[in-house]
């Protein structure tokens, strides 16, 4: 859905897993952003209509950009840096137990 | 003139459009009056958008049994209240009665609760209720998702709930498919009892009604004296933690947790006096947090949506009131800080008697006279 | 300055607590900490800047030209700040303000943080809320729909991450940022297909009157520019009076309606814009008194001369006490620390006024012309209140525009609380942000009134996120175990 400009610094490369999926990202990007990055067009579903959603504001408002990240879910992923090994995987809909134990 | 006088005949203005006046006035227009309903604004002390949505029969009653009998018959009619909503607003209230828990975070706590529960199946009449008293391990074995702290619960087969919210709303549909008046910002200033009716009075105007019912939670208390009533009612405020919606887990009700339809979970209910106050207080939210999170670890990592506070609306004895005015026959008032569990009665009982120009005999106990006439041991 | 990185190495009790370190909330913890005061700056992003400045300090973009002059003024302010002995908690989120039971007579506040994952209480003396603005809704049909984005969301995306949209992209809407995104996405490489402007052609009347100011203003040679430049570049497409956005999963085609025609334009990304509104969460919840503002259209806090609130104690500065863009807040930021300032005793009413003279006169030229573009692009009837019954007006809870119509008029509701009650708009984790300026237009229009007669949602604490492991790790009092344990 988004992709890099062409002339931009060079960060460092961080590994991650989008739904068991090997990705990288810049450090110094939100986990959203990184997602964006990575092509990434829907982050969870819904959990009143089950319809996939994406971030819509990217600035802690809107909270579309909810996720699982590192087991724990509903987290605002424009507002989480991403960390080298993070576990991101898309929220399904109501925050279920599993993303409690964090 | 004779338009006028049958447009007025047997009419009834319900002041007050929260739950209690919202049922209120269903239970009037179903039984085929024409009624008015006045109502505040958007922003006023609403107990009806905060309250915790129980239909809760164990615990109550102490000091007095006629409420305990008056709650369960509530708590009966409620099946019947669901169906009628359902049928008459096209809105589930998802009502059920699975039987509710009271969990116990320590001995001392559960003793209590359990010489409470002793005490009141002492009184006349109420040997009958059914409840138990479970220790740890059947708690756990009924509630698996408890925390190393429950000692254990007191559980009463008869406790349910609803959602509240739902049912605000398909009291005040029904009440509109019934031909409900409903006036909203038609605050009510005065009453003023004439020619056998009564006029009410607000900066939007007047109106005239045979009958007047006094709905108006905390306000009753300064409406009542106007028609020969007395309604001393004071605010006790209430706080509660909502969090965001999560997976179903808690299948019973709660005394103090319940998990509503739509996921959420809700943690209530402080009880302080702080007169008109509505702020939410750090400390007692932090508390009740405290408490749910023992009870049920699992909620530990729960995001919290909304809190708030609200009113409720107490008696002096904690019970409600219903009364007719011995001055102003045609005056009633109705005020009760259960307005979700007694919605039933109200509806379907309290309704069609105040039509009926008598209360019923079983609401007799609940007349405000109580508090003038020295208690007999 | 003073970085704060974990919860407990906060201090028990500040002087002035500011929150947002955008321009206003940068100048103003700069400016009160050169005046001695003790001041924590906090704000929830990872880097100081704000939206307006995101990321000035961290940026991959290279190429200085695509983002312009203005945004690398932010800098200068971030390194004044960063000069100062002020505390700053950036990742940090506040999520309460209430009275400071320590001290009894009011005077001093007690505010909820949160920071990695922990909550903490501690004392404010004063606070400044700085929070600025957030887009306003633009509910069109689809809108929820992925691939659908504010412009905003691109800008920040742009400046934070340097990236840009992949695919074929469509801008719409109405209001200055508009044509400067589009300027810098276009700088930056992106395929623009498309800009659709819905300004009203009435607005031009309306804003007539205030054209001289903005003539003399710094807005004007700005904007021409931005103007020019997108339209010479591309595709754009004026009168708009309806946008759809449609597709199955994922955002397809947008549909454009200008008068009676109706064109149907392919594209992978839609950004969304029509001015920005404060954002008035916090100053709310809080019980700062709010009006409606008929010419920004919006609610803003009631303020003084000193950007004091109606709560003794809270200033707010920047774009949450009206929309002003970034120089203005700056000014204002530094306008509400003076205020601060003299109320904790480190500036007598001389000083203070004899500092803040120069400011409020940079403010007046700052400000001046500001009318004309609020009036100019005061988005149409129909895109503050969609007409299309099925267009989800509350994203959280998943609230058409027709359920509040229908429920307005034949339940009575007059306000956006008991909207609220009755459909549950406004109660999903984004806390009415994004529905309530909708819900109460619809209200309004439903029931023949004005958003200012309708009101707005009563909004309580927490207003950002906390768990409840937060909440039950925090102090307890007596009272309050005798409150809850009964």
């Amino acid at each position: 859905m988004f992709r890099s400009m062409r002339d931009a610094k060079a960060g460092a490369r961080l590994s991650f897993t989008f739904d068991g999926r090997p990705l990288t990202g810049r450090e110094g990007d939100t986990v959203t952003a990184s997602l964006l990055a990575n092509g990434v067009t829907a982050c969870r579903e819904t959990p009143v209509s089950g319809v996939p959603r994406a971030p819509y504001c990217l600035m802690g408002v809107c909270f579309d950009c909810l996720i699982v990240i590192d087991g724990i879910g509903n987290r605002q992923g424009c507002l989480v840096p991403l960390r080298e090994g993070m576990r991101i995987e898309t929220q399904h809909g109501r925050r279920q137990p599993e993303e409690m134990r964090g | 003139m004779t338009t006028n006088a049958n447009r007025n005949e047997g009419d009834v203005v319900v002041i007050g459009g929260g739950v209690v006046g919202a049922a209120v006035a269903l239970g009037l227009a179903r039984s085929g009056a024409r009624v008015i309903v006045l109502d505040e604004g958007d922003v006023a002390f609403r107990a009806s958008r905060g309250n915790f949505a129980l239909v809760w029969v164990q615990s109550k009653g102490l000091g007095m049994p006629e409420y305990a009998l008056w709650t369960r018959r509530s708590a009966e009619d409620w099946h019947g209240l669901a169906v009628i909503l359902r049928d008459e607003a096209g809105i589930d209230v998802v009502h059920s009665q699975p039987g509710g828990f009271v969990p116990c975070l320590s001995e001392a706590e559960l003793d209590k609760r359990v010489t409470a529960m002793r005490r009141l199946h002492n009184l006349p009449g109420l040997a009958d209720f059914p409840y138990e008293v479970l220790g740890r391990a059947e708690t756990k074995r009924r509630l698996p998702d408890i925390g190393k702290d429950v000692v254990g619960a007191l559980y009463s087969p008869l406790d349910g709930h609803v959602n509240s919210l739902k049912l605000f709303r398909a009291l005040r549909e029904a009440s509109a498919r019934h031909d409900v008046d409903y006036r909203p910002n038609h605050a009510a200033e005065a009453i003023e009892p004439r020619d056998g009716g009564f006029r009410i009075r607000g900066p939007w105007g007047e109106i005239a009604a045979a009958k007047v019912v006094l709905a108006a939670g905390l306000g009753n208390a300064r409406l009542a004296p106007m028609v020969g009533l007395d309604a001393p009612v004071k605010p006790s405020k209430g706080q509660i933690i909502v969090t965001e919606k999560t997976t179903p887990f808690l299948h019973h009700p709660m005394g103090t947790i319940r998990q509503t339809d739509e996921g959420g979970v809700m943690i209530g209910d402080s009880q302080e006096d702080r007169g008109f106050d509505t702020i939410v207080g750090q400390p007692v939210i932090s508390v009740m947090a405290e408490r749910a999170v023992r009870t049920f670890p699992r909620l530990a990592a729960l995001n919290v949506v909304r809190t708030w506070s609200a009113l409720r609306v107490m008696s002096p004895d904690g019970f409600p009131i219903y009364d007719q005015s011995q001055s102003h026959p045609g005056a009633f008032v109705v005020t009760c800080h259960s307005g979700v569990t007694l919605a039933a009665n109200h509806v379907l009982t309290l309704a069609p008697a105040i039509l009926a120009g008598e209360l019923p005999e079983m609401a007799a106990s609940f007349s405000a006279r109580r508090f003038h006439v020295p208690v007999h041991a | 300055m003073k970085a704060v990185t974990a919860i407990d190495q906060l201090a028990e009790s500040y002087d002035l607590v500011v929150v947002g370190a955008g321009p206003a909330g940068l100048s103003a913890a700069a400016r009160a900490a050169e005046l001695g005061v003790g001041v924590l700056l906090v704000d929830e992003n990872p880097a100081p800047g704000g939206q307006i400045y995101r990321a000035v300090t961290t940026t991959p973009v290279s190429d200085r030209d695509v983002l312009g002059a203005d945004y690398w003024r932010g800098a200068e302010i971030v390194a004044r700040f960063e000069r100062s002995q002020a505390s700053y908690a950036g990742s940090c989120t506040l999520w309460s303000i209430g009275p400071d039971a320590a001290v009894p007579e009011g005077g001093g506040f007690e505010i909820g943080l949160s920071l990695d994952g922990r909550a903490r209480l501690i004392g404010a003396r004063q606070l400044i809320l700085a929070t600025g603005a957030q887009e306003r809704p633009f509910p069109i049909p689809g809108w929820t729909l992925p691939g659908v984005m504010t412009a905003g969301a691109a800008q920040i995306a742009l400046k934070s991450a340097a990236i840009v949209p992949a695919g074929r992209t469509v801008i719409a809407g109405c209001g200055p940022l508009l044509y400067l995104l589009a300027g810098q996405l276009a700088a930056a490489g992106a395929e623009i297909v498309a800009v659709l402007d819905t300004t009203p052609r009435s607005n031009w009347l309306k804003a007539a009157a205030a054209l001289p100011d903005f003539l003399r203003s710094p807005y004007l040679a700005k904007g021409l520019k931005l103007m020019a430049k997108a339209r010479r570049s591309l595709r754009f497409v004026g009168g708009v009076t309806g946008l759809a956005a449609e597709g199955a999963d994922k955002l397809a085609t947008v549909q454009v309606e200008r008068g009676g025609s109706v064109e149907t334009i392919a594209c992978d990304t839609l950004l969304l814009h029509q001015g920005v509104i404060p954002s008035v969460n916090l100053s709310n919840a809080a019980g700062c008194t709010h009006d409606f503002d008929t010419v920004q259209h919006c609610w803003v806090p009631r303020l003084d001369d000193w950007l004091s609130s109606s709560e003794p104690g809270i200033a707010i500065a920047g774009d949450g006490a009206g929309i002003g863009g970034a120089e203005s807040a700056a000014l204002r930021g530094e306008v509400a620390a003076l205020g601060a300032a003299h109320r904790l005793g480190r500036l007598d009413a001389s000083e203070r006024d004899r500092a803040a003279a120069p400011l409020r006169a940079e403010l007046a030229r700052a400000l001046r012309g500001r009318r004309f573009l609020d009036l100019l692009y005061k988005p149409a009837p129909q895109f503050l209140a969609p007409r299309r019954d099925e267009t989800i007006i509350c994203r959280c809870e998943e609230v058409t525009a027709g359920q509040v119509r229908d429920t307005a008029v034949r339940l009575g509701v007059t306000g956006p609380n008991q909207m609220k009650a009755f459909l549950r708009c406004g109660m999903g984790p984004c806390q009415g942000r994004l529905c309530g300026p909708t819900v109460v237009e619809l209200i309004a229009e439903a029931n023949g009134t004005t958003p200012a007669e309708v009101g707005y949602y009563r909004l309580r604490p927490p207003v950002k996120p906390i768990t409840l492991a937060e909440l039950a790790a925090l102090p307890q009092s007596e009272a309050a175990v005798k409150a809850v344990v009964r």
